[in-house]
């Protein structure tokens, strides 16, 4: 199964509340999927510094002289801000590779969630209302965020099997499905030179739209791409700095429903995920067509 | 008209309630508020009671029905009115995937549209969709009829046995073994008898009708090659 939930907001005075909303919407989908969850959300953008969410199972440690000990061998200042297991670190933008590069010596057993100008991404094991309380998800606001809660098929239940994945500066992908073909299309990214960490096969579907999108595609093209490069089920959820985007395979067996005012485009597995948002009796509610890469932006 | 509230009850108790009525029940009309989206919502119905639901379903809504008639004032999501044995069950809204699968009878009629699988292995239901279908309608379909007053999606019919499906529309694609088929007499005045039931106002000379080839019905040596 697995449940997404996608909250795209265009009524500016919602960004308070897209964390709490975005909750809401998770924890009802519950049901589809117990076993991790995960959230992204695109969070308020600052004009020199980029963010870079990272994760350790050791945070007490790894994070405590994190921020001095990066700034010191990139030379800038770096600010961190520690929820739980994960941590946002705040980076001058013309110094993210550099930190990415130095982050590897110093503390090579962090993982790098997600990097960009406004994206955080938030993932663990767990129900999807102990995984938003840990990391104060329904206190955040922003302009649009994803969320999806695991029924594992295809991979171990772990953290970096957990949903959403990046793709790419401030995209990311999460997925309800099961691709087929992940195995073979691994070993060809690998061979192009994509790093990929884990046996999961959304990671896989995310790999390839970086490596497509490296190629010189635009998310939209490598989305199109997609339709005839994966085999398997999936309904696609992606989120990019200023939209997101919605994919089905052409079987289109897993559910999907969107529903759009003039305050927000929502996305849900089913409709109960959407039934507290405001105003949604009046919403243009449908089912998104198989094989039709849709997407909205700011 | 008894009212029943899904949130300050819940689901079980309510399908309990509707199927301790029985044939002679003096309870016959039922109003059900605050669905929000809940699946299996008046699920195995054996009496004649009206009910209806205001607001949208999740799965399965009104799924194995008898006798009973079901309207929701909002849409529904996947499997609606599956099994359904006789009865009506009317979507004032849109359905998702495979509403009315594998039904054996009764009338099953979706005021929008209706995503894929739509009446797929149906066995003598009726389904009327005022608006469009989406692919794999119709697949292996056995009995009964399926009538689409909007466009029907990819394979419409694939595998299709002695179901009647006429289309108003376009249709995207038939399946393996569907054909257009001669529109006669006989079909013209069932499909107005459903039309009326279904509250469309559509003529039923504006249809095409499609049913099997019944190529597929028997081993047939030519195809060897194909196994």
């Amino acid at each position: 199964m697995c449940g997404i939930v996608g909250l795209f907001l265009k009524d500016k005075t919602l960004e308070p509340h897209l964390g709490e909303m975005l909750t809401d919407m998770l924890v009802t989908m519950t049901d589809r999927g117990p076993d991790s969850a995960g959230i992204a959300i695109y969070g308020n953008e600052h004009n020199t510094q980029k963010k870079l969410t990272v994760q350790s199972d050791n945070g007490a440690e790894d994070f405590a002289t994190l921020a001095t000990d990066l700034g010191a061998v990139i030379g800038a200042d770096v600010s961190l801000n520690r929820k739980d297991t994960h941590a946002v670190l705040n980076i001058p933008g013309n110094s993210i590779d550099a930190a990415r590069t130095a982050l590897r010596e110093l503390r090579p057993e962090l993982r790098v969630m997600s990097a960009g100008d406004t994206i955080e991404i938030y993932k663990e094991v767990g129900l999807p209302s102990d995984v938003a309380a840990r990391f104060d998800v329904s206190e955040m606001s922003g302009t649009h965020g994803i969320g999806h809660t695991r029924m594992a098929t295809e991979s171990a239940v772990t953290t970096m099997g957990a949903h959403p994945f990046s793709t790419g500066p401030d995209q990311c992908l999460v997925h309800n499905g099961s691709l087929s073909n992940h195995n073979s299309l691994r070993r060809k990214l690998r061979r192009e030179g994509i790093h990929i960490e884990t046996e999961n096969d959304t990671e896989v579907g995310a790999a390839y739209l970086t490596w497509k999108m490296q190629q010189g595609s635009t998310l939209g093209e490598a989305l199109d791409s997609s339709l005839e490069d994966l085999d398997g089920f999936f309904t696609f959820v992606v989120g990019t700095k200023d939209g997101f985007g919605v994919v089905r395979d052409p079987i289109a067996c897993k559910p999907a429903v969107m529903a759009e005012t003039d305050q927000y485009v929502a996305f849900g597995s089913e409709y109960r995920a959407l039934v507290n948002l405001p105003g949604i009796d009046q919403a243009h509610v449908w089912e998104p067509e198989p094989a039709t890469v849709y997407f909205w932006n700011h | 008209m008894q009212t029943f509230d899904l949130e300050q009850n819940d689901l079980r108790t309510l399908n309990a309630t509707l199927h301790a009525q029985k044939t002679d029940t003096n309870q016959t009309a039922w109003n059900i508020i605050n669905p929000r989206g809940s699946h299996a919502i008046a699920v195995g119905l054996d009496a004649p009671i009206e009910v209806t639901v205001n607001g949208s379903t999740g799965y399965y809504c009104a799924g194995m029905n008898q006798q009973a008639k079901v309207n929701v004032k909002g849409s529904v999501g996947p499997g609606v009115a599956e099994n359904m044995m006789s009865g009506t069950v009317i979507i004032d809204g849109d359905a998702s995937q495979y509403a009315g699968a594998t039904g054996h009878g009764g009338l099953l009629v979706i005021k929008g549209n209706a995503s894929s699988r739509c009446g797929i292995s149906m066995k003598g239901i009726d389904i009327v969709v005022h608006g469009n279908i989406g692919h794999m309608s119709a697949f292996m379909a056995q009995s009964g009829t399926l009538v689409v007053c909007g466009d029907a999606g990819d394979a419409l019919g694939d595998s299709l046995y002695e179901a009647q499906l006429f289309v108003r529309g376009s249709v995207k694609s038939l399946g393996a073994d569907c054909i257009k088929k001669e529109m006669r007499p006989e079909h013209l005045a069932h499909l107005k008898a459903l039309l009326a039931q279904a509250e469309s106002d559509a003529k039923p000379e504006e249809f095409t009708r499609y049913g099997s080839a019944r190529q597929l019905y028997n081993f047939d040596v030519d195809n060897a090659g194909a196994y």
